[in-house]
C-alpha cells in the first residue's frame, strides 16, 4: 500500500501538450532496427482487483497500460508532447475553432474481424457522453455540442465554445475506440497491437501480438504480462533476480543502490506531474492572502525535492505549469525559502502564532507524509504550527482530498494548458469538483475563455502567462515540486526516445519498446 | 463418543450463528466507513452526477438493510453474489485465491507445527540446559522481527544474492508441483518463522506446567528417563492447551498473511479482501470474511472436540462445555 | 528475601535481560537529554552510514549507527523510539491482558450463559481476520495512539481470553478446585486462589509475547498506511520505514529490529526467570 503512483486515480485525462513543445528529455534514442519477439514482463504498481476493462471506468496505471495495449485513440501522444495521428489520418478545424473535422484511417480492423468506421468513433465518444454516464472524462467532453458521421471515414465534432485545443482532447486517457455496439468490454476488442488472452484483475494480464497490427513498426513482443505487484521492495527484488523485465514508479531512494550493477538501467523523464499542499482559499485561516503567502513562503522546496524525491524532481513554484508545458512563462521569479518574509505576512494579517493541521496520507504520492514531516520542520521556523494528521491511505481522495482545508494532492500533467487551468482553477472546476482550492477569480474564468479563442500562439502565451502570475500570487495551492517519472528495465529491453506523458513510455511500453 | 457428537452439533449451530453475527458487523461497518463503491471506483473528482448514476446502476442507493437482506437471501440459495465493481462472480473470483491460500498455510504449517511441537518438547527434556536457552533464544529474535522484515531478508539472502530462489511468488500459469514447491518455499519459511516461536514456548510452558504435579514426582522418584517422563506422563496432560495454540496458529495461517502476499505478489484471499475493503465492493469482503470466519470456527471446534478427547475428565455430562 | 539478594542468585539470563532492561528504561526516562540530536531533525544525507559499518576510508561520519531513509540520525531515533514504542507497548499488553484474564477466568468459572455469550463474543472478534478488523476500526475512528492502543488491546485480549479459559478450564476440572467448591468458596475467590496462581506459568509466557507482538503490530499497520503518526519515532515504523534497503545490502533496518528483538528476548528471560521463582516447579532455566 505504500506506493500508490496514483496517477491517474486522479484520472484521467492527459499528459503532455498537445501544441507538440518538447516536454519530455530525449533519452537514449536508438539506432538500431526493433526486432520481433520475446516475452515482456512488467511489474505495475498501481492497479485494482476492482478494475475492468470499460473504457468510461479509469483507475490506474495497470489499466491504462493495457487498454493501450488492445485498443488505440483517433490520436496518439508522441515523446516530447507531439500530436501523431493515430486512427485520425488528420484532422482541422473552422476558423471559430467551433467545428473539428477527423479524417479517419482506412482499412483497420478489430481484433474479431469488424471493419473500423466512423460509427465505432462516434459510439466510443457516447459512452462517455450520454446522459447517465460515470466517465470521468465526462467534463472534459461536455463542451461537444454534436458529433456526425460524414461516410465511413470523416467524423465532424460542433463545439460549444471555441477551442483551439480540442483536437489534444482526443489523445485522453478512456477515449479508447471500441466497435460500435460493444457492451463486453472485458473480451478487450480493439484495433491495437495485441490481442487479450488472460485478464485477472489484480493479478496479472497476458496478451499476444496481433498479427494483423495496422501500425507499422510498432508492437514487437510475442507476448506481454503486466504482474499486479503492490510493493515497491518487492518490483525491485523481482527485476534484480530477473522474474520481471521492467517496473514502473521506483522509489527514488533506491535508484542509485539498483544502478550499481550493470544489468539494470533506469529511465528518468521529466513529467508536468506536480506535488501540492492545496488550502482552501476559502476557508479560514486561508481566506487571508497573506497568510497563504507566508504558508508559501514557509516551505524549503529544494529540501523537499532532494529528500523526498531524492533529487528527481525540480522545484515548483505556486503555478500548474512547468516547463515542459508550451505555455510557460519564465518571467515569474521562483519563490524561495524565507522565514522572515513569512513572518512579516503573517504580522500583516494579525496571525502571528499561526496553528494549521495539514492532512496527509501516502495516497496522492509516495512521500506526502515524508514531505509533510519536513515542511513541519521548515514552517517551525518562520513561527508556523503545522500539525501532521496522517489519514488512511484507503478513501484518502473521497474524504480527505478536497474535504479537508488543508491537505496533500497529486496532479498528473494534463493535454494542455487549458485543461489545467480550467478544470483545477476555474468556477467551472468548483462545479467539476475538481478545483481543490475553490479559488474563483474572475480574472481567471475571463482569460481561460479567452484563451481557447486565440489562435495566435504569442497572444495565448500572454493569456496563460497572466494566468500563472494570478495563481502564484493569489492562489491557495502551494506547489513545491514537479517529480520526474522513473521506471526501472532491464538492459535487454530497448526502445527509442522515451515519452513523458506517463511512466513506461506514456503507459505505452508494450508496443514501443522491444529486445535488444 | 456421542457426547463428542452432541458437542460438535452444538458448536456447529453456534458456528452458523457466529458467522451471521460476523457477516452482519461486517456489511456495517463497511457501511461506516467513509465513501462508498461509487465514490472509490469513480476516484478524486468524480462528478456527483457520475457518483448518483453509479450508486444508481448499482442499487446503491438501497437502503444498506434491505441490501443485506437480499445478500443473505441470495447466500442461502447458495449465491455468492457478483462484484460491485467488476460484475464478476465473487464464487469465481475467490476459488483460485482461495486454493492458494490454503496451499501457503498448509506448506508453512508443514514446516511450523513439527518443528515448534518438537523444539517445545526437547526444550522440556533439556530444560536449563544450552539447548533450551539456545532454542528460546533463537526462536525469540526470529518472531522479534516485523514478517515483511523477515521477508525482505530472506529475499535479500536466498534469492538476491545467492539466487537459489526466487523473490516473488508467482503463481497460475500451469507450472508443476514441484515448481509450486519451489516457488512457495520463502513465503512459507517467513510464515513458519513467524509461528514457531509461538509453538515452541507455549508447549514448554504447558508441559511444564504439568511437571509440578504430584504424580509426575512420583514418576520421577521411580527413576523413570526424562524423556520417558515428558512424552508419556506430561505430554498427555498438557495437550489441550498444545491442540489450542496449534490451531489458533494454523487459524492465523489462513487468515494473517496479507502481508506476506504482498511481499511476495502472491494472489490470495488475504489482498483481495484488503482491496475489496478499500473499494467497498460489499459482496467481495462479505465473502472473504465469511470464508476466514469459517475456517476459525471450524478449527475452533476441531481444537474443542480434540480437547474433550484429551482430557478424559471433561468428558463427564456434568461439565457444559 | 530482598530484591537486590534475589537479583544476585538470579541466572544469567535474567541478568542480561535486566541490564538491557535497564538501558531501555533509561531511555524511555531521559531520551531528551541522552539522544545526540532530536527526535525529526535531519543531519546528513539519505541512509549516510555511520561509525559502525562505515566504509574504509570514508570522510568521517558524524553519527553513530547513521541516518535513516530522510537523513535523521538512527541513534537519536531509536532512543526516543524507545520511549514511544515501550510505553504503547505496555499500556497496550496490560489493558489486554486485564481484560483477557478476568473474562477468561470469569467464562471458565461462572460457566453457563457467562462463558456462552463472552466465548461467542470473542469467536466472532476472533473470527475477523486481525489485519481487517484493526483497517476498519482505524479507518472509522481514525489512526490516533490512544485508538490504536484500544484496538490492539481488544484484538489481543480475545488470544488471552482463549488461553486463560482453556487453562482454567483444565484446572477446573482438577479435584482442589471442586474441593473449594463444596467448601462453598465464592467464585471470585475461587479465581483468584486457585485458578490464577496455576494459570500464571503459561499467561506469562504469553504476556512476554504479546508485549513485543504489539510492536510488530504497529509496524505491520504501518506496512498497510496506518499505525503511529510521524514524525513519532517507534521502532516497528522505523524498521518499516527504511526495509527497502536491506536488498541492497544497507543494514540499517536491522538496527531498530534488533532493538525490538533485544527487548523481546530481555523481557522473555527475566518472565522465565520470574515463572520459575515463584512456581515452584524446580526449573534450572
Amino acid at each position: 500500500m505504500q506506493d500508490h503512483c496514483g496517477i491517474n486515480r486522479r484520472g484521467l485525462l492527459l499528459g503532455a501538450s498537445a501544441l507538440g513543445l518538447a516536454s519530455s528529455l530525449p533519452l537514449r534514442a536508438s539506432a538500431q532496427t526493433p526486432r520481433k519477439g520475446g516475452t515482456l514482463r512488467i511489474g505495475m504498481a498501481d492497479f485494482s482487483t476492482s478494475e475492468t476493462l470499460d473504457p468510461t471506468l479509469m483507475d490506474s496505471q495497470f489499466q491504462q497500460n493495457l487498454h493501450w495495449q488492445l485498443r488505440n485513440n483517433l490520436i496518439e501522444v508522441g515523446p516530447g508532447g507531439v500530436l501523431i495521428p493515430e486512427l485520425a489520418e488528420s484532422w482541422e478545424g473552422s476558423k471559430d475553432a467551433k467545428t473539428w473535422t477527423f479524417r479517419l484511417r482506412k482499412g483497420v480492423t478489430f481484433h474479431n474481424g469488424k471493419p473500423f468506421t466512423a460509427d465505432d468513433v462516434i459510439y466510443s465518444f457516447n459512452l462517455h457522453l450520454k446522459e447517465g454516464s460515470k466517465s470521468q472524462a465526462r467534463p472534459l467532453l461536455a463542451q461537444v455540442e454534436s458529433m456526425k458521421a460524414d461516410g465511413p471515414e470523416v467524423v465532424v465534432f460542433e463545439l460549444k465554445d471555441a477551442n483551439v485545443g480540442f483536437p489534444a482532447i482526443t489523445s485522453a486517457v478512456g477515449l479508447y475506440i471500441v466497435p460500435n455496439g460493444e457492451t463486453d468490454f472485458d473480451k478487450g476488442i480493439g484495433t491495437g497491437g495485441y490481442i487479450l488472452e488472460h485478464f485477472q484483475p489484480g493479478v496479472r494480464s497476458v496478451v499476444r501480438r496481433n498479427p494483423n497490427y495496422w501500425k507499422a513498426g510498432r508492437a514487437h513482443f510475442d507476448t506481454v504480462e503486466m504482474i499486479c505487484m503492490k510493493d515497491a521492495t518487492a518490483r525491485a527484488n523481482a527485476l534484480l533476480t530477473g522474474q520481471i523485465d521492467a517496473y514502473n514508479s521506483v522509489d527514488a531512494k533506491t535508484v542509485s543502490l539498483l544502478q550499481r550493477g550493470n544489468a539494470i538501467r533506469i529511465n528518468r523523464v521529466k513529467s508536468k506531474a506536480h506535488f501540492a499542499f492545496p488550502m482552501m482559499v476559502n476557508q479560514a485561516p486561508f481566506t487571508s492572502n497573506d497568510v497563504r503567502l507566508a504558508m508559501k513562503l514557509a516551505i524549503d522546496r529544494e529540501d523537499i525535492v532532494k529528500r523526498v524525491l531524492s533529487g528527481f524532481g525540480s522545484v515548483g513554484n505556486d503555478h500548474p505549469l512547468s516547463p515542459a508545458y508550451q505555455m510557460y512563462s519564465a518571467d515569474i521569479p521562483q519563490r524561495a525559502y524565507d522565514p522572515d518574509k513569512a513572518k512579516f505576512h503573517l504580522k500583516k494579517a494579525g496571525a502571528s502564532d499561526l496553528r494549521v493541521q495539514l492532512h496527509v496520507s501516502d495516497t496522492p504520492f509516495t512521500g506526502a507524509t515524508d514531505a509533510a514531516v519536513l515542511y513541519k520542520a521548515h514552517a517551525a521556523k518562520a513561527g508556523i504550527t503545522i500539525d501532521v494528521v496522517k489519514e488512511p491511505e484507503d478513501g484518502y481522495w473521497s474524504s480527505v482530498w478536497s474535504k479537508k482545508p488543508f491537505c496533500a494532492t497529486r496532479w498528473s500533467g494534463r493535454v494542455n494548458e487549458d485543461v489545467i487551468f480550467s478544470l483545477v482553477y476555474s468556477a467551472d472546476g468548483i462545479k467539476a469538483g475538481w478545483n481543490e482550492t475553490r479559488l474563483n477569480d474572475d480574472r481567471v474564468n475571463r482569460l481561460v475563455a479567452d484563451a481557447r479563442r486565440e489562435f495566435d500562439t504569442e497572444k495565448r502565451r500572454a493569456l496563460y502567462g497572466e494566468l500563472q502570475r494570478i495563481v502564484h500570487d493569489d492562489g491557495g495551492s502551494n506547489i513545491f515540486a514537479f517529480s520526474d517519472f522513473i521506471d526501472a528495465v532491464s538492459n535487454k529491453v530497448t526502445h527509442g526516445e522515451l515519452s513523458g506523458e506517463y511512466m513506461l513510455d506514456g503507459s505505452r511500453a508494450a508496443e514501443r519498446w522491444w529486445f535488444a | 463418543m456421542h457426547v463428542v457428537l452432541s458437542i460438535s452439533a452444538k458448536r456447529l449451530a453456534l458456528g452458523l450463528a457466529t458467522l451471521l453475527a460476523i457477516s452482519l458487523i461486517v456489511f456495517f461497518s463497511v457501511e461506516l466507513l467513509p465513501g462508498d463503491l461509487a465514490e472509490a471506483v469513480l476516484g478524486q473528482g468524480a462528478t456527483p452526477e457520475a457518483v448518483a448514476a453509479l450508486r444508481h446502476e448499482l442499487g446503491l442507493d438501497r437502503p444498506a438493510a434491505v441490501r443485506y437482506m437480499a445478500w443473505v437471501l441470495d447466500l442461502l440459495h447458495g449465491d455468492l453474489g457478483r462484484s460491485l465493481a467488476t460484475g464478476r462472480s465473487v464464487a469465481e473470483l475467490v476459488a483460485d485465491r482461495l486454493g492458494n491460500t490454503v496451499v501457503l498455510a498448509l506448506a508453512a504449517a508443514a514446516i511450523a507445527m513439527p518443528l515448534g511441537v518438537g523444539l517445545g518438547i526437547l526444550s522440556t527434556v533439556y530444560r536449563g540446559r544450552a539447548f533450551d536457552r539456545v532454542a528460546s533464544t533463537a526462536s525469540l529474535a526470529g518472531i522479534s522481527f516485523p514478517e515483511f522484515f523477515t521477508a525482505y531478508m530472506l529475499v535479500a539472502i536466498f534469492s538476491v544474492k545467492l539466487g537459489w530462489l526466487p523473490a516473488v511468488a508467482l503463481v497460475g500459469t500451469g507450472e508443476s508441483w514441484l515448481q509450486r514447491l519451489v516457488v512457495l518455499t520463502l513465503p512459507a519459511l517467513t510464515l513458519a518463522l513467524a509461528v514457531v516461536a509461538y509453538v515452541l514456548r507455549m508447549t514448554r510452558a504447558a508441559i511444564v506446567g504439568v511437571m509440578a504435579a504430584p504424580y509426575i514426582e512420583m514418576a520421577q522418584l521411580k527413576g523413570i528417563s526424562p524423556v520417558s517422563i515428558v512424552i508419556r506422563h506430561a505430554l498427555p496432560n498438557a495437550l489441550s492447551p498444545i491442540i489450542n495454540v496449534v490451531i489458533l496458529n494454523l487459524a492465523y495461517l489462513v487468515v494473517g498473511v496479507v502481508v506476506v502476499e504482498v511481499v511476495f505478489v502472491y494472489p490470495g484471499l488475504g489482498q483481495l479482501l484488503v482491496d475489496s475493503v478499500s473499494k467497498r465492493d460489499i459482496p467481495v469482503v462479505q465473502a472473504c470474511c465469511i470464508i476466514f470466519a469459517a475456517t476459525y470456527v471450524l478449527l475452533n471446534l476441531l481444537a474443542d472436540v480434540l480437547s474433550v478427547l484429551s482430557n478424559p475428565r471433561l468428558k463427564r455430562p456434568r461439565q457444559q462445555v | 528475601m530482598n530484591i537486590l539478594g534475589k537479583l544476585n542468585r538470579a541466572p544469567l539470563s535474567a541478568k542480561i535481560g535486566i541490564g538491557i532492561l535497564a538501558i531501555n528504561v533509561i531511555c524511555v526516562l531521559f531520551a531528551p537529554w541522552i539522544a545526540p540530536y532530536a527526535e525529526g531533525q535531519v543531519v546528513g544525507d539519505p541512509w549516510a552510514p555511520g561509525l559502525v559499518g562505515a566504509p574504509e576510508g570514508d570522510l568521517a561520519p558524524t553519527t553513530l549507527l547513521g541516518t535513516d531513509h530522510l537523513g535523521r540520525d538512527v541513534l537519536s531515533r531509536l532512543i526516543f523510539g524507545a520511549r514511544n514504542s515501550i510505553l504503547i507497548a505496555l499500556l497496550t499488553t496490560t489493558i489486554s491482558f486485564s481484560i483477557g484474564i478476568t473474562c477468561g477466568l470469569l467464562a471458565a468459572t461462572m460457566r453457563g450463559t457467562v462463558d456462552q455469550v463472552l466465548s461467542r463474543i470473542v469467536d466472532v472478534m476472533m473470527g475477523f481476520p486481525t489485519l481487517i478488523f484493526a483497517l476498519m476500526v482505524l479507518a472509522i475512528l481514525g489512526s490516533s495512539i490512544p485508538v490504536l492502543i484500544g484496538v490492539i488491546a481488544l484484538l489481543d485480549a480475545t488470544r488471552v481470553f482463549r488461553i486463560t479459559r482453556a487453562v482454567a478450564m483444565d484446572l477446573e476440572a482438577q479435584d482442589f478446585v471442586e474441593v473449594a467448591r463444596l467448601r462453598g468458596e465464592s467464585i471470585g475467590w475461587i479465581m483468584r486462589r486457585e485458578l490464577l496462581p496455576n494459570a500464571v506459568s503459561p499467561l506469562a509466557a504469553e504476556f512476554g509475547l504479546r508485549f513485543c507482538f504489539v510492536f510488530l503490530f504497529i509496524a505491520t499497520l504501518s506496512f498497510v498506511g496506518l499505525g503511529i503518526q510521524p514524525p513519532t519515532a517507534d521502532w516497528g515504523s522505523m524498521v518499516r520505514e527504511n526495509a527497502a534497503a536491506i536488498s541492497f545490502g544497507i543494514l540499517m533496518p536491522l538496527f531498530p529490529a534488533s532493538a525490538i528483538a533485544l527487548l523481546t528476548v530481555a523481557v522473555n528471560m527475566i518472565v522465565d526467570w520470574a515463572v520459575a521463582s515463584t512456581s515452584g516447579v524446580r526449573n534450572d532455566n
